[in-house]
C-alpha cells in the first residue's frame, strides 16, 4: 500500500482537503459585515483554483495533449473571471 | 507504463499512411503533434461529454450569479438558511472518493497493489453514498420549513443545481460499481483500462462542479 500512496495526487488531496476546510471557516461567518467581499473573492478564487488542481492531478490532464489542456485551463479562468465579474461588478 | 504509452495519440503517427506522411510538409506535423501529444486519460468521447457538461455548468454559475446581483438581499438572506456544514461535508467526501479513484486507477494501470483496487472503488462509492444521505437529510430539512422555494430565486437555483448535479452523482455511482467489477478481473486488456479511465474522468467531474457548486450556494455574501 505505501508505494500506491507514493504518488503527487496524495498531498495535491491534502492540500484540497485543507483549501476545503479554510473556506468553510472563512465563510461559515455569513453575518459578518467586514470584508465580505474580499472573504467572497478569495474563497471563489479558491475553488476555481481547486477546480484546476482535481483536473491536472486527479484527471491527469497535466500529461494530455495541449488543445485538451488549453480548453480545461480555459474553463477555468473564464469561469472565475466571469463569476467575479458579475459579483463585483453586477 | 508511462500513462503516454497507451495513448491514441502518440499511437497515431505510427499507423498513418506512409503516403499520408509523404505529403505533409514537415513542420505541419510537427504543430499538429504539439497540440495533439500526450495521454487523454479515457475515451476522446467522454471528454466531449465532460467539458460540454462543464460549459453547460458555467452558463448556469453566470446565470446565478447575474440573477443574484439583481437581488442581492434576497440571495444573502436565503444562502444563510442553508447549513453549510452539509456543503462542507459532501465536499470533503467527494474529495476523498476522488482520490479513491486515482489510487484504485493506479493499482489498475500500473500493477502497483494491484489486489487493492476493488477495495479503493468501494469505499469511493461509500463516500458517494455518504453525500446521498446526506443531501437526503440536508433536503429533508429544508423542505420540513417554511421556506417557499417555488416562489424563491435562489432556492429554484439551489434545487435546480443540487438536483442537476445530484443526477450526476448517482450516474457516477453507477460508474463507480462498473470500475469496481472491472477491478476484479485478474487481467485487464488496454481497452478495458481506457474505458476505466473514462469512468475515473466522470467521477472528478462530478467532483470538480461540487467544489465551485459548495461555494458558489452556501458562501458567497
Amino acid at each position: 500500500m505505501p508505494a500506491l500512496l507514493r504518488t503527487v495526487a496524495v498531498p495535491v488531496w491534502a492540500l484540497l482537503m485543507v483549501a476545503t476546510v479554510v473556506s468553510w471557516s472563512i465563510g461559515a461567518d455569513h453575518g459578518a459585515d467586514s470584508n465580505q467581499e474580499l472573504a467572497t473573492t478569495v474563497i471563489m478564487t479558491t475553488a476555481f483554483a481547486k477546480t484546476w488542481f482535481v483536473g491536472m492531478y486527479f484527471m491527469e490532464l497535466r500529461h494530455a495533449p495541449l488543445a485538451l489542456r488549453l480548453l480545461f485551463n480555459a474553463w477555468c479562468i473564464v469561469g472565475c473571471a466571469a463569476v467575479l465579474g458579475i459579483y463585483l461588478l453586477g | 507504463m508511462t500513462p503516454e504509452s497507451h495513448s491514441t495519440f502518440t499511437e497515431a503517427p505510427a499507423i498513418r499512411p506512409v503516403v499520408a506522411t509523404a505529403v505533409v510538409a514537415e513542420p505541419e506535423v510537427e504543430s499538429a503533434g504539439r497540440w495533439t501529444r500526450g495521454h487523454v486519460p479515457g475515451e476522446v468521447g467522454i471528454w466531449i461529454f465532460i467539458l460540454g457538461d462543464m460549459t453547460l455548468y458555467a452558463a448556469l454559475f453566470g446565470s446565478f450569479m447575474a440573477d443574484r446581483s439583481r437581488d442581492v438581499a434576497l440571495f444573502n438572506e436565503s444562502a444563510a438558511e442553508l447549513h453549510v456544514s452539509f456543503g462542507a461535508i459532501n465536499t470533503l467526501l467527494l474529495l476523498c472518493s476522488s482520490l479513491f479513484v486515482v489510487l484504485g486507477i493506479r493499482a489498475v494501470r500500473e500493477q502497483i497493489s494491484r489486489q487493492r483496487a476493488p477495495l479503493l472503488f468501494a469505499l469511493a462509492m461509500v463516500c458517494g453514498a455518504g453525500f446521498v444521505v446526506n443531501k437526503y437529510f440536508e433536503y429533508s430539512d429544508l423542505l420540513s420549513s417554511d421556506l417557499p422555494p417555488a416562489e424563491n430565486a435562489f432556492f429554484i437555483y439551489y434545487y435546480v443545481l443540487t438536483g442537476i448535479h445530484l443526477t450526476h452523482l448517482l450516474a457516477g455511482m453507477c460508474v463507480l460499481y462498473f470500475l469496481y467489477r472491472t477491478s476484479r478481473r485478474p487481467r485487464l486488456e488496454q481497452k478495458q483500462i481506457r474505458a476505466a479511465e473514462s469512468g475515473a474522468s466522470f467521477w472528478h467531474v462530478v467532483d470538480l462542479l461540487w467544489i465551485v457548486l459548495f461555494p458558489l450556494l452556501y458562501l458567497v455574501a
